[in-house]
């Protein structure tokens, strides 16, 4: 793998630090008038997405980090990986729990997700930011009341639980933003 | 009627802004009887600090068969100093400067610098004068307190730490007690390296916003052109002007010994030798000038800061006409 000068140094660039991969979010040149320059970043770990500060002389240099975002079929879960497919090359990866995280509960077979690989190893799922899923579980909906005001929980095929509005009948299909988890129409 | 032209980097408030504060910063030396000048932007010599990188241009011509490489200057600060040597008197002069390598939300490859010399003055009257121009160039509505800090003063103060005394490893400590995860490569023989990483880091930031913050009396290895005073330990008088969070102006009690210069600017080739970056040729009829130097103070305020911070903008490129792409 390439490696990277603070030149070069930009937002969304992949480095490696402490043996993890990173994600540049902002980087700021600093430097007094008549002494050292420096560069300061914030970076983000792409497998647990936290944010920490790190400070490089200017001129130094990082090593890259092997790490792309692709689009991938979500197939199966075997109760203990979750199988992805490359819908090019047919290809198929599975993710463990740590990089799945709280994705899985938005997880639908056939649905294409983006998966974060670094070496080649899924380190992070991301849903689709809209997904349509059938009600499993609910109270039995409310006739007339269509404001959507007030709400009740619903559980989904998938195992997430999403407030939806009183009308709602089990066996429906409803569309989540998957970023909120909030519950946004009705399907069909 | 509109306040942007339709096109990205022409604000026609900062250009009115700009041309005011143009005006009134002439105005200002004309009444203190100060001369505005001229001198060149090309050099056959440059800048010795290391730390300074000067970008190049060659000129083909007459007497140039075969390329004269010549810099730009990173300051008039060179060629000021011969005019007052040869007997000018106060001066200053409003310059496009160019550094190569620097650029961010408070840096740009090529800046406009306000820099001036007065007769007579060392370092603290010199402070005054800035403090001065500041306050007849800012609007009325804005508030002005000021702060002077020594250096020492201001690392004992917000690190509990002596910057004349400390060893390398004791500011190591400071870093790390600071959440500073230490850059690698950090050279522990250079002391001054770990001193600007705690300034940029951890003192910077504290520094109000609000008032003109001055620092003055810097380490005598950061001297840079400024003279040393024999106190034990040595002192460089020398000063900084901080406000809105960043570093407006550098100032000098300057030197003008030009044995003392030259051993300068050959110390700063040395440690380009050590780094391998490039030599630079030493400025020869500024060292031969120097002797005739009279006892002066000097500084270079950067203008387009200077804007930003009085228009309320967070970036260079929000005030500067065209930014750099």
């Amino acid at each position: 793998m390439a490696s990277y000068s603070t030149n070069e140094f930009k937002s969304g660039l992949k480095i490696m630090l402490d043996g993890d991969p990173y994600s540049i979010v902002e980087n700021e040149f600093v430097k007094p008038g008549k002494g050292q320059a420096f560069s300061r970043v914030k970076v983000r770990n792409l497998k647990t997405g936290r944010v920490i500060e790190r400070t490089f002389k200017s001129g130094d240099t990082v090593e890259g980090a092997d790490v792309m975002d692709v689009d991938m079929q979500y197939l199966y879960n075997d109760g203990e990986f979750w199988y992805f497919m490359d819908q090019a090359s047919f290809e198929q990866v599975s993710a463990d729990a740590t990089s799945v995280g709280d994705s899985s509960q938005w997880l639908k077979e056939q649905d294409v997700c983006q998966l974060t690989l670094w070496d080649g190893v899924p380190i992070s799922v991301t849903p689709p930011n809209f997904v349509e899923l059938e009600i499993t579980e609910t109270d039995p909906g409310v006739r007339g009341d269509t404001s959507g005001g007030g709400g009740k929980p619903a559980t989904l095929e998938t195992g997430a639980v999403v407030r939806v509005p009183l009308f709602i009948q089990p066996g429906e299909v409803i569309k989540v933003d998957t970023r909120t988890g909030a519950y946004v129409s009705r399907v069909r | 009627m509109q306040a942007t032209l339709r096109r990205p980097g022409i604000d026609r408030a900062i250009l009115r802004q700009r041309a005011e504060m143009l005006a009134r910063i002439r105005h200002f030396f004309a009444a203190r009887e100060v001369l505005e000048v001229e001198t060149p932007v090309l050099s056959g010599a440059a800048v010795t600090d290391p730390n300074l990188t000067s970008l190049t241009s060659c000129f083909n011509g007459p007497g140039s068969r075969n390329g004269q490489t010549l810099y730009l200057h990173t300051s008039p600060e060179f060629a000021m100093k011969r005019l007052l040597a040869a007997g000018s008197g106060d001066i200053y002069q409003i310059a496009k400067v160019f550094r190569d390598g620097e650029l961010g939300r408070h840096h740009s490859p090529e800046f406009t610098l306000l820099e001036w010399y007065r007769v007579g003055f060392d370092h603290q009257r010199l402070m005054d004068d800035v403090s001065a121009l500041i306050r007849q160039i800012t609007p009325a509505s804005v508030p002005l307190t000021e702060q002077r800090y020594r250096y020492r003063e201001l690392f004992r103060l917000h690190l509990g730490l002596d910057p004349l005394q400390t060893t390398v490893d004791e500011l190591a400590n400071c870093a790390q007690a600071n959440d500073i995860v230490v850059p690698s490569g950090m050279p522990r023989a250079d002391r001054d390296i770990w001193l600007d990483l705690l300034l940029t880091h951890c003192i910077e930031p504290q520094l109000n916003p609000a008032q003109l913050t001055f620092i003055y009396d810097y380490p005598a290895s950061q001297a840079a052109l400024a003279r040393i005073r024999a106190d034990e330990p040595p002192i460089a008088e020398r000063f900084e002007l901080y406000w809105g969070g960043v570093e407006l102006a550098n100032g000098f009690h300057e030197l003008n010994d030009p044995a003392e210069q030259r051993r300068r600017f050959e110390a700063d080739n040395h440690i380009r030798a050590q780094r391998g970056l490039p030599l630079m040729p030493l400025d020869e009829p500024l060292l031969a000038a120097l002797s005739c130097l009279p006892d002066c103070a000097g500084v270079a305020l950067g203008l387009d800061r200077l804007l930003m911070v009085m228009t309320g903008k967070t970036r260079l490129a929000d005030v500067i006409t065209l930014p750099f792409e």
